[in-house]
């Protein structure tokens, strides 16, 4: 595609799009089932109670049980979807997932919404920004970040297709929607958003439109991007990844997550082995987040379209040597 | 179904099992297996209705069960060898290398019969409660039975299920509590009290039962099938089940020292003695 045909006319959360995929799934999907901690609307899981009362359990504030239940609703053959935050989804229990999900290759869905600094005034305990690296590093756990509620929505409905666990990841704020409606989701595929020949921007979750905006400005100053939306984590598009960089020979990967062990990390991994080349992370240096608005946080941990540009430039230096 | 001349026969046999894989491997746990022996037998001899071969996970319209006390693995493993799930010689594997038969039990490498991953304590009510629930969406008339240490109950997220479960009317669910009074440093009433614990499920809505003599199989029998019969009507059922840890093996008896210890080469001897060979034939 080209790039200034990247574009977005409205707003909706990452989270409005899994409630969305839910209810729809919901549908398709007899053995579907949902839980929650406490956090139902807030995961937008009512349109689907609403819809399907029988199929839906609230397990009350406490994650470590749902992620048992979950477990042995998986046992017996459902396909159960938890939803709380993404700091209970994962750090709270991550022995329940290690153990009775992971490790025991259970077909459950960690649906995880508010992650990142993007959730804003309720500040660093609430706000994870480890998660993808807790998630990545479990044996088989299949690791999602989709970019903008069309996607969170079809990733949502096609993960029931997949058997075994899956984290999927996705947010708080109202964010640019700008990939298409009743897209289809393939796990592991990642998606070429638009070619360029200079560096190649690897983002994933709501950095994807960031590094799109920040593309756009460096075209205009002559500078050519391809933009490659990660929507999936692990397993990593290891042969889209191999074949951009072996063209521009230049990396920046932007992610709203810690440097250590996200999406950088895993690219990294990569090249380091494969296609060793320049490379700038966009992500938190090792902080806690704050309470704030989201666009001022974004801007405070070094997460917005200025950090991007500036990421581009020196990978530009250091790749002309 | 087994009578209880032949379901005696192979408690015995059990309990040579559990000693004898602890003492080939020299580690795993011999007092929790020693003092749950019965149960395990009375369940999978004449109370459970399941299918050992081929084994399925969903276990759909058969009676599953969970063990949420993972560490008490060398009974559970010599029971359902002993059940056909699998062969008897393969006890001999025991937490060894390339062994399916884990020091605590998994799925992950395909052993029948297990069908979560348990040893990091305080899990297995939720996953039992998870497994009643699919039975019911599936109008699967069968029931869940879950075992957990009484140690175990410590662990916060076991309150958290045996909320959940009184709150959601699972009553296809049969808990059943190990309540030997030990755990791995000393008796739970020094370690941490576990106070009044017939008041404490009751109070968390559940339907009460206490088994005093939890190593006599024929009570043990009886209690399971009297919680079953007391399914059905709103709660969950517990057993509260009196054991003594190590139960068979006299130094082992009433002590948390065995809960987690192997026999040296002479405790060994004086343990075999103790246990005499039955019919049935060690692995
Ligand atoms: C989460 C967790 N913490 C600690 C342990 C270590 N551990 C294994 S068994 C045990 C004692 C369990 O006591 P109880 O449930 O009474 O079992 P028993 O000793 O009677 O067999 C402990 C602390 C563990 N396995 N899991
Ligand atoms: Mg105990």
């Amino acid at each position: 595609m080209k790039l200034d045909e990247i574009t977005s006319t409205a707003s909706r959360a990452t989270r409005e799009g899994f409630g969305a995929g839910l209810l729809e799934l919901g549908r398709q999907n007899p053995n579907v089932v949902g839980l929650t901690a406490d956090l139902m609307e807030s995961l937008q899981m009512h349109h689907f109670q609403a819809a399907f009362p029988e199929r839906f359990f609230q397990v009350g504030i406490a994650e470590a049980n749902m992620m048992g239940i979950a477990a042995g609703l998986a046992t017996g053959g459902k396909i159960p979807y938890t939803g709380t935050f993404a700091n209970f989804s994962t750090g709270r229990v991550y022995d329940q997932i290690r153990q009775s999900i992971a490790y025991s290759h259970k077909n459950v869905k960690i649906c995880a919404s508010h992650a990142g600094v993007t959730l804003g005034e309720d500040g660093a305990t609430h706000q994870i920004l480890e998660d993808i690296g807790m998630m990545r590093m479990l044996p088989g756990m299949v690791v999602l970040n989709p970019c903008d509620f069309n996607q969170t929505k079809a990733a949502t409905i096609a993960i029931a297709e997949y058997h075994g666990p899956v984290y999927l990841r996705f947010g708080r704020p109202a964010w640019p929607i700008f990939t298409p409606e009743n897209q289809k989701f393939r796990i592991g595929k990642a998606l070429h958003l638009t070619s360029g020949k200079d560096v190649t921007i690897f983002a994933t979750g709501h950095l994807v439109w960031t590094s799109i905006e920040a593309a756009k400005e460096l075209a205009a100053q002559g500078i050519s991007c391809e933009v490659i939306n990660i929507h999936t984590i692990k397993p990593l598009d290891e042969e889209a990844i191999l074949d951009s960089v072996s063209k521009t020979r230049a990396v920046v990967v932007a992610e709203e997550h810690q440097r250590n062990g996200g999406l950088g990390d895993a690219i990294a991994n990569l090249l380091v082995h494969q296609l060793p080349v320049p490379m700038e992370y966009v992500g938190v240096k090792d902080a806690f987040g704050e309470s704030g608005k989201p666009t001022e946080l974004l801007d405070k941990f070094g997460l917005g379209k200025k950090d991007v540009l500036w990421a581009v430039k020196d990978v530009l230096d250091r790749k002309r040597g | 179904m087994a009578d209880i001349s032949q379901l005696k026969e192979l408690a015995a046999q059990v309990r040579r099992d559990i000693v004898r894989m602890v003492y080939n491997c020299q580690s795993g746990h011999p007092g929790g297996s020693l003092g749950c022996t019965e149960f395990f037998v009375a369940l999978y001899g004449n109370v459970l209705k399941h299918k050992p071969k081929p084994f399925k996970m969903e276990g759909k319209g058969q009676d599953v069960f969970f063990l949420s006390n993972g560490h008490i693995s060398p009974v559970w493993y010599s029971v359902l060898a002993r059940s056909g799930y699998f062969e008897v010689k393969e006890l001999n594997t025991f937490r060894k290398i390339n062994s399916r038969l884990q020091g605590h039990p998994a799925t992950h490498e395909g052993l029948p019969g297990v069908r979560i991953a348990s040893g990091s304590l305080g899990q297995g009510i939720s996953v039992a409660i998870g497994a009643a629930l699919a039975k019911r969406l599936d109008q699967d008339k069968r029931w869940v039975f879950c075992l957990t240490g009484d140690g175990e109950l410590e662990e916060g997220q076991c309150w958290e299920a045996i909320m959940a479960a009184a709150h959601h009317k699972v009553d296809n669910l049969v808990v059943t509590v190990d309540w030997n009074g030990q755990q791995i440093d000393g008796p739970t009433e020094q370690v941490m009290s576990l106070g009044n614990l017939p008041a404490k499920w009751k109070a968390f809505g559940w339907d009460v039962l206490i088994l005093e003599e939890g190593n006599n199989l024929e009570a043990v029998i009886a209690m399971l099938k009297r919680a079953k019969r007391r399914t059905g009507k709103g709660k969950p059922v517990v057993i509260l089940m009196k054991t003594q840890m190590g139960h068979g093996v006299d130094f082992m008896v009433g002590t948390h020292k065995w809960h987690g210890k192997a026999p040296n080469a002479e405790q060994f001897e004086l343990a075999m003695k103790q246990l005499p060979e039955t019919s049935l034939g060690d692995y």
